[in-house]
């Protein structure tokens, strides 16, 4: 499968997966949303040699997947498609970063391979809970809680157009590319100056049907405002769920549990 | 060139997206003040196409790599500043939860080096003079170029400030810079070259619609300065405020502070600095480690004091924190896993 | 009931490039008639219809449409009555999902939520697709996305229903099932088309046009019956009244 039709597939499959009905997808999306925003910020925010208190936070997703009944195979892909940057960047802490922090038996570890290794986990962390939140609210429901956090309603307009015309537009291209395939050989014809024209062509397409989507748009009476009704409500079921977990993030951003319960063993142990 | 969450801290993160929600909420009140309602689907269907143009790839001449459209110079180019950062924005949202490329908190980041950039720089200060009164075929040409190399340059050093600013990779900046800004380079002069032909292709098949963005110029000749002003005090206070995250290499960044603002200027400005840090420090309190003990010693005191601190992790705490860790985390796969089989009766 | 009427008088049209599209329309629709437009591609059908809901301002001629003619001033009413089926369903199907596209028009009008949730389901039901309501636009199949586009119309209780080429990308079945729902509406109907046999079924009067004029208007059966004239303006027969190929018998 081309790349075009790859990421089409992602986005199609995401959103199926953001139709289900589990208690987890129920949740208004304001409480995921900030759940999760406090979720990234208390993971980013301990030093660069923390490794061991950032693995009880894996509890979150761990418990978001199995409630909401998502693919792990599917995330865990997706997780590792999008590791290149971080990685990248990170793989540089061994040669910059290299005092000696703590022996295991002979080896001395550097500080650059713990905190390379503590980049890879917040990686992990981070972008997992941005998957789950995609795949457990809707695109929609994720620009409503944005709208009722406070972003302007021009730029959540915005989002759920170019959201809604994504689809439309990348069949158009693959359409487009498929035809250059075909008559393209040896790589001929897929140079800069054809490119330039089929995208010129989709292009000049596009501000077309945005003249078009806009007479529409004014034949059902639109006067520069979109309107849309809302269903969600934020209960109790909200507002525990946001309590309860921003509690359990704050207690394990400040109490290492990695740290006490492994004490405890050893402790127990000896 | 997306930033990452990993590699940010809060702070960073945190003040780029203040940055960032900012500039979208004053972009959005202009856009809707100019009251040009057929722009509401036209900035939609604009971000789509320019999501769906980056996915058509082309040869580069004699290299046989590929490349593909950037997208913040087209869109300012087609819709005037204000729009094309909001619907740059847009694009980078959807990236971020679609394809999780950066994450949720680098997303302000990143609409800051992608948005910002060419939208309030490249595109007024550099298209648009080069372009001037009466476009030529030379001049499109030329403007697209410079400007898209310009920009991104500007967007690939917002990433490596953001980077050694945060200090979790502990990449030097120097080694940094000379390791992204030629990489930018090369990739700046594609994305230019293919601005170029779309923008001539356009500008051949149907002038009129580039005359369409001609009227935004005079708005943002008005308001640039506003806009950069506005730029200078967010580098300034993300600059300052920065340093007393710092990490364990002081030396890159102070010398990402003296080539960003010149050594002067940082004593000068101290105070003003230390009382909005001061500020900052208490929203930021609950996070222990940021030696935020003495708010009065000078950043590479807090730095040298960090760098002492951090690795001072003695080997018996990391060998329970590793013991503990593991059993935590199968502790998490096994309230998953009895979750799961909880739910499976009521599934089935 | 003379309020419904949509009259269009010496009507002329030239895009900004210079194609001369509209060159002198006029005819006169009353209420409760159902009409074809028929032409071949690039006839000025969809060019024509762009002035009956005021998205182009003729250069010559006037639109009338109810008691007023159609101006700046009564631009935005004309199109609360003039319901509009374009011609790509993409195009009109803008919002995340079915409920809140055929909720659009009725919140527009300032309608209270109870209001607006009861004529989407009646909308929806209507067109039978009332299952579909939670469905992002993009999952839907061509016919459904024309059903869901004619809902949302409906939505806003037009007066009048224009339509353009409603039944291209539809499959036999799915075409069927559109004729008949559109034939059970007791609206003012104006249809786009050079689907011939949808036009038997559904319209009894006919106006055909090429390049930009007016080449004939009166009875569907009359018309159609004309060979020459359809031969003329680029057209076919319907397949129904031509005649059997295998027997030979007319
Ligand atoms: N946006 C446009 N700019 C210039 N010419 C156009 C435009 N749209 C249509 N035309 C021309 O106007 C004529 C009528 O087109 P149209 O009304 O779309 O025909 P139909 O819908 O009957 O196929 C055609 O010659 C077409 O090329
Ligand atoms: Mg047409």
């Amino acid at each position: 499968m081309s790349r075009i039709e790859t990421a089409f597939f992602e986005i199609g499959s995401l959103d199926t997966l953001a139709g289900g009905d589990t208690f987890v997808h129920r949740l208004d999306p304001r409480a995921k949303v900030v759940t999760t925003l406090i979720f990234i910020c208390c993971v980013v925010s301990f030093q660069k040699y923390q490794l061991s208190a950032l693995l009880p936070f894996f509890i979150f997703p761990a418990v978001l997947l199995t409630t909401a009944q998502l693919p792990v195979g599917f995330l865990l892909k997706k997780l590792l498609f999008v590791a290149p940057f971080a990685f990248f960047i990170g793989v540089f802490n061994p040669f910059f970063d290299q005092t000696i922090l703590f022996h295991v038996g002979p080896v001395g570890i550097s500080g650059g391979w713990v905190s390379f290794a503590s980049i890879m986990l917040r990686f992990c962390l981070t972008i997992s809970m941005a998957l789950i939140l995609i795949a457990t609210t809707s695109f929609n429901g994720v620009c409503m809680a944005l709208e009722k956090i406070g972003a302007p309603r021009v730029f959540t307009v915005q989002l759920l157009l170019l959201h809604r015309y994504l689809f439309v537009l990348v069949g158009e291209a693959s359409r487009l590319v498929k035809a250059r395939a075909l008559r393209s050989f040896n790589g001929r014809g897929t140079g800069m100056t054809v490119f330039g024209h089929i995208v010129g062509q989709l292009l000049l397409r596009t501000l077309d049907r945005a003249q078009r989507i806009h007479l529409a748009m004014q034949c059902r009476g639109f006067t520069g405002e979109i309107h849309q009704m809302r269903l969600f409500r934020f209960g109790w079921h909200e507002f525990f769920f946001t309590l309860a977990w921003s509690a359990v993030f704050l207690i394990l951003r400040f109490y290492n549990l990695s740290q006490l319960l492994g004490g405890f063993l050893l402790e127990f142990a000896q | 060139m997306h930033m990452a969450d990993a590699l940010l801290t809060p702070a960073v993160g945190g003040t780029m997206w203040a940055a960032t929600a900012g500039t979208i909420a004053y972009c959005s009140r202009k856009v809707k003040l100019e009251m040009d309602d057929s722009k509401v689907p036209l900035m939609g269907v604009l971000a789509a196409f320019i999501f769906a143009a980056q996915m058509i790839n082309f040869t580069i001449p004699g290299t046989g790599s590929s490349g593909h459209l950037g997208g913040g110079m087209i869109l300012a180019i087609l819709l005037g500043p204000y729009a094309a950062f909001l619907a740059m924005a847009s694009v980078l949202t959807v990236q971020a939860l679609f394809f999780a490329d950066g994450g949720l908190l680098a997303l302000g980041c990143n609409i800051f080096n992608l948005g910002i950039f060419p939208c309030f720089i490249a595109y007024p200060l550099i298209y648009r003079p080069l372009v001037g009164e009466s476009p030529s075929q030379r001049r499109i040409f030329l403007a697209a170029i410079v400007s898209a190399v310009f920009g991104l340059q500007l967007g690939a050093f917002g990433v490596v400030l953001e980077t050694v600013l945060s200090g979790v990779s502990s990449l030097p900046f120097n080694t940094f810079v000379s390791l992204m800004q030629p990489i930018h380079l090369a990739i700046g002069i594609v994305e230019g070259l293919v601005t170029a032909a779309v923008v001539l292709f356009v500008w051949k098949a149907r002038p009129e619609i580039l005359k369409y963005a001609d009227s935004a110029r005079s708005l943002c000749g008005l308001s640039l300065k506003k806009v950069l002003v506005g730029l200078a005090i967010v580098t300034v206070v993300t600059g300052g405020s920065l340093s007393w995250f710092a990490s364990a290499n002081p030396d890159g960044l102070e010398w990402a502070i003296l080539g960003v603002t010149g050594s002067e200027e940082v004593e000068e400005g101290e105070s003003g600095l230390h009382a909005a840090l001061a500020w900052l420090q208490e929203c930021f309190a609950f996070l222990p480690d940021y030696g935020f003990a003495q708010p009065e010693t000078s950043s590479e005191k807090v730095a040298e004091e960090a760098a002492e601190a951090w690795p001072a992790v003695d080997a018996g705490t990391s060998v329970s924190g590793l013991i503990g860790g593991i059993m935590t985390l199968a502790l998490a796969a096994l309230i998953g896993l009895l979750l799961k089989r909880r739910q499976r009766p009521q599934v089935g | 009931m003379s309020h419904h009427i949509v009259a269009v008088k010496d009507l002329e049209y030239t895009y900004p490039d210079g194609t001369p599209a509209i060159q002198g329309v006029s005819f006169r629709i009353t209420h409760g008639e159902s009409v074809a437009i028929v032409g071949a591609n690039g006839a000025g059908k969809s060019t024509l219809l762009m002035h009956l809901n005021g998205y182009l301002t003729p250069r010559e001629g006037s639109v009338q449409v109810g008691d007023f003619p159609l101006t700046k001033a009564t631009v935005s009413d004309v199109r609360r009555s003039v319901g509009m089926v374009f011609q790509d369903p993409d195009d009109q199907l803008f919002m995340p999902t079915v409920f809140d596209d055929v909720a659009f028009g009725p919140l527009n009008l300032g309608l209270p939520a109870e209001d607006v949730k009861v004529r989407v389901s009646d909308a929806l039901s209507r067109m039978d697709v009332l299952h579909l309501k939670d469905r992002p636009p993009y999952k839907l199949s061509g016919g459904e996305k024309r059903a869901v586009a004619i809902a949302a119309v409906l939505s806003m209780s037009p007066d009048v229903l224009v339509m353009d080429e409603p039944t291209t990308g539809l499959d036999p079945r799915a075409r069927r099932q559109l004729i008949a729902q559109l034939d059970s509406f007791q609206h003012t109907k104006i249809i786009a088309t050079h689907d011939l046999d949808l036009v038997l079924d559904l319209c009894q009067r006919t106006i055909v046009i090429h390049a930009g004029k007016v080449m004939a208007d009166g009875p569907t059966l009359e018309i159609f019956n004309d060979g020459k004239l359809l031969e003329r303006c680029h057209l076919e027969k319907p397949l129904r009244l031509q005649g059997c190929p295998v027997c030979g018998r007319d």
